[in-house]
């Protein structure tokens, strides 16, 4: 029997429930303060400004002391648990068009990156035999505020974004894949990560990072993924001003093994003295 | 009071010619324009040195790219035994170096004897024995070094920081290109006689004297693949805007306002003793000088009265008298920059006292002084001074020691006075600084990485840690 128009009606197709795209800044999803979008496949996508990255970098200075005083085997639970919400958010990260290998490769990463979190001071720490009757042992410390300028990729930005915060840094990462991004966004904020821990912005780096580079109150800057040769020289010196420490690898290959390098790019060593005696 | 009679080091012991070229190749090789280097502490002339011109660092730098293919190529252990030679020869002509050291930088040759010297060549054995041992340093199985460096050196402990450069450079299979201060060439040339005594292969070491444009063109240079500089924040900052998008390695040791805090339960003797070191040491010419006394209020009274006490035993004048404490500032220029910090310090409001101390009528010198009364907000508790000048502030709890410590874009070294060890730790977790010294100041050894946080630069140099910027 032909469906009459009127129950049509009272059976609709039901709409879907979209995604708005935000920021995430010290744990909550704020829209950019400039009431600004963009349109990324479809999606109004907000565009992080000048304010939006000094207000990440108020967040991740709050978030730091804390984080960094937490126990390393508390904070690579939290890696952990964060590898555990991707998997459980697989299917929404295919849907994006991120394959599922690369899925499994960034969950796979995160796994190795909480498992360094109690390694790292053993592997790059030392015990000094100094001549005279002295302690004396050098630990790495994180380094403080990081800014990232991140990758696209889901892999991409969990290899920046984890090694850096896993140590004890807090990170302020600016997003070229912003649908990913922010949807990584989603897991951290239910992987009992701290909010301000990971800030993640969406825009255009070139416009917001050099206010990143520039600030005062930002300690090291991750330019893996800036490829325009001339940006990243020119974030480079506004990143002398301060003397941060600024992390340029050669390769964007995010499949092999990443060493250490990506965690000690962010890690000072302190060398602590102290008197032997009866 | 003990009067002492006068005890001087032999002067003889060393012959300064009356002229240096630069140290290129393996020759000396003279320069077109040169300039004096004179004793602080007399003002007499000790001799004339190249001023080196950009042609010259073109052909030093050129050289060292020339010598790098065949030291690199050299396995560890040979290049180990050059480096153990040259350690040898040091501690053999140490007594000579130490009165050289004195004479060109103005410090006590007590320091340049038992510190300064007896560090350079622990520094060389040290870095020898890794030259074969790179694979198991924890850079990867198979490190390469990094090519030819660039090195720039400041003028406060001049051999001794020539040596945290080269020695692990060398060390790693690099050839280097070293500019010393322009106040205290002379050790660094004493050096380039060293290396030939070593039979060092020719432009594996080269020394160009000059001034900060020598400096410039130097770290500027495309042909060197690593820049190692230790000197003021400002310079550092110049560096590394520079060094931006060449891909050369950077790394930085600078300035630094160092916080040395003491409790209420420290051993006021002890801690008396380490604040002394802390900052007259060297004239206060040391980038981690404890310049900024933290001590507890409730204790403040009693440990001044023995700072004072303290101070006015020491002996301030000719460097080459083996009982001094106290040397020549090394410059007139840094003389000039102690005396207007001081100025403003006392116009700011904090109030000055200086032991009474008779000073030498000629050269340049500084009688030990201490601010009391002194805030957060004045200059003298936020610049670096870099002579015999401490600042005096007091706290309540650690949480405000702490705090205060850190209130500084510096972070290079803290110092803590405490009997308590589970405080002591507790607060050497939270101080952002590269060395913490523990009841003890200003030890400083080979094997023990030293360097700052935030802007008191980035990197370290001693230990396994240093040979990391000599290594790709």
């Amino acid at each position: 029997m032909p469906k009459s128009p009127k129950a049509a009606l009272k059976e609709p197709t039901r709409l879907s429930v979209r995604k708005t795209y935000k920021l995430y800044i010290g744990g909550s999803f704020p829209r950019s303060e400039s009431g600004r979008t963009y349109l990324v496949d479809g999606d109004n996508v907000a565009l992080a400004s000048r304010k939006d990255a000094r207000d990440a970098v108020v967040a991740a200075r709050a978030a730091q002391p804390k984080w960094a005083a937490a126990t390393a085997y508390n904070r690579g639970q939290v890696v952990y648990r964060i590898a555990e919400m991707v998997e459980a958010r697989r299917a929404e990260f295919t849907a994006l068009g991120v394959p599922a290998d690369e899925v499994t490769a960034a969950i796979d990463r995160l796994v190795w990156y909480a498992g360094w979190s109690d390694k790292i001071a053993q592997v790059t720490g030392s015990a000094n035999p100094v001549a005279g009757p002295y302690f004396n042992l050098s630990s790495p410390e994180p380094t403080g505020v990081i800014g990232v300028i991140a990758p696209p990729s889901l892999l991409g930005l969990v290899s920046v974004v984890a090694p850096a915060i896993v140590t004890g840094n807090t990170v302020v990462a600016l997003a070229a894949g912003p649908q990913v991004a922010v949807t990584l966004a989603e897991v951290l904020a239910t992987s009992d990560v701290p909010g301000g821990v990971v800030n993640i912005l969406t825009g255009h780096a070139a416009e917001t990072a050099p206010w990143l580079a520039s600030h005062d109150d930002v300690n090291g800057l991750d330019l893996t993924a800036v490829d325009d040769a001339e940006l990243a020289t020119e974030l480079e010196r506004a990143a002398a001003g301060t003397l941060k420490r600024v992390r340029r690898p050669g390769s964007g290959d995010f499949t092999g093994d990443p060493g250490t390098a990506p965690m000690t790019a962010f890690l000072e060593t302190k060398t602590v003295w102290h008197p032997k005696g009866f | 009071m003990f009067e002492y009679a006068p005890a001087p080091e032999s002067r003889s012991v060393v012959t300064i010619q009356p002229s240096y070229g630069l140290f290129i190749d393996g020759d000396f090789t003279p320069g077109k324009d040169v300039f004096k280097t004179i004793n602080p502490a007399t003002e007499e002339v000790l001799s004339e040195v190249a001023l080196g011109a950009p042609e010259d660092v073109d052909r030093a730098v050129a050289a060292a790219r020339r010598a790098f293919a065949t030291w690199s190529a050299l396995p560890g252990a040979e290049r180990a035994k050059y480096l153990f030679r040259i350690a040898r020869i040091i501690q053999e002509r140490s007594r000579e170096l130490a009165v050289l050291e004195s004479l060109d930088n103005g410090k006590p040759i007590k320091e340049t004897r038992d510190v300064d010297l007896p560090l350079v060549a622990a520094h060389f054995f040290y870095y020898a024995g890794w030259a074969d041992k790179l694979q198991y340093a924890g850079f990867g199985p198979d490190p390469r070094p990094v090519g030819v460096a660039g090195q720039v050196i400041p003028w406060n402990f001049p051999l001794l920081m020539l040596a945290w450069k080269i020695a692990p450079a060398l060390a790693a299979g690099n050839t280097v290109v070293l500019k010393p201060a322009e106040t205290t060439p002379l050790s660094a040339l004493f050096f380039a006689d060293v290396c030939r005594q070593a039979d060092l292969p020719p432009g594996v070491v080269n020394i160009v004297t000059g001034a900060g444009d020598t400096g410039r063109y130097l770290v500027e240079h495309p042909g060197i693949d690593k820049v190692a500089f230790t000197g003021s924040t400002e310079v550092g900052r110049q560096i590394a805007r520079s060094v931006a998008g060449t891909g050369k390695r950077l790394t930085l040791e600078l300035g630094g306002k160092a916080a040395n805090i003491v409790f209420d339960d420290a051993p006021i003797d002890q801690a008396v003793e380490g604040i002394v070191n802390g900052i007259f040491f060297n004239q206060g010419h040391v980038c981690c000088a404890g310049s900024r006394l933290l001590v507890q209020e409730s204790i403040a009274e009693e440990l001044l009265d023995s700072l004072k006490r303290r101070m006015a035993t020491l002996r301030v004048g000719d460097p080459l008298d083996k009982n001094t404490d106290v040397g020549a500032i090394n410059s007139a220029a840094q003389l000039a920059r102690i005396t207007e910090l001081s100025e403003i310090g006392s116009e700011e409001g904090a109030e000055r006292w200086s032991p009474e101390c008779s000073l030498p009528d000629r050269g340049f010198w500084f009688a030990p002084t201490i601010f009391t009364g002194v805030t957060q907000a004045h200059r003298i508790a936020r610049e670096e001074i870099f002579g015999p000048v401490l600042s005096v502030l007091t706290f309540r709890t650690p949480a405000e020691a702490i705090e205060k410590a850190n209130n500084t874009p510096y972070g290079l070294s803290a110092g803590i006075w405490s009997e308590k060890g589970s405080r002591i730790l507790a607060v050497a977790d939270k101080l952002r600084a590269g060395v913490v010294w523990a009841n003890t100041f200003n030890k400083f050894d080979p094997t023990s990485p030293f360097g700052g946080y935030k802007e008191s630069g980035y990197g370290r140099e001693g230990g396994r840690h240093g040979l990391e910027a000599y290594l790709a």
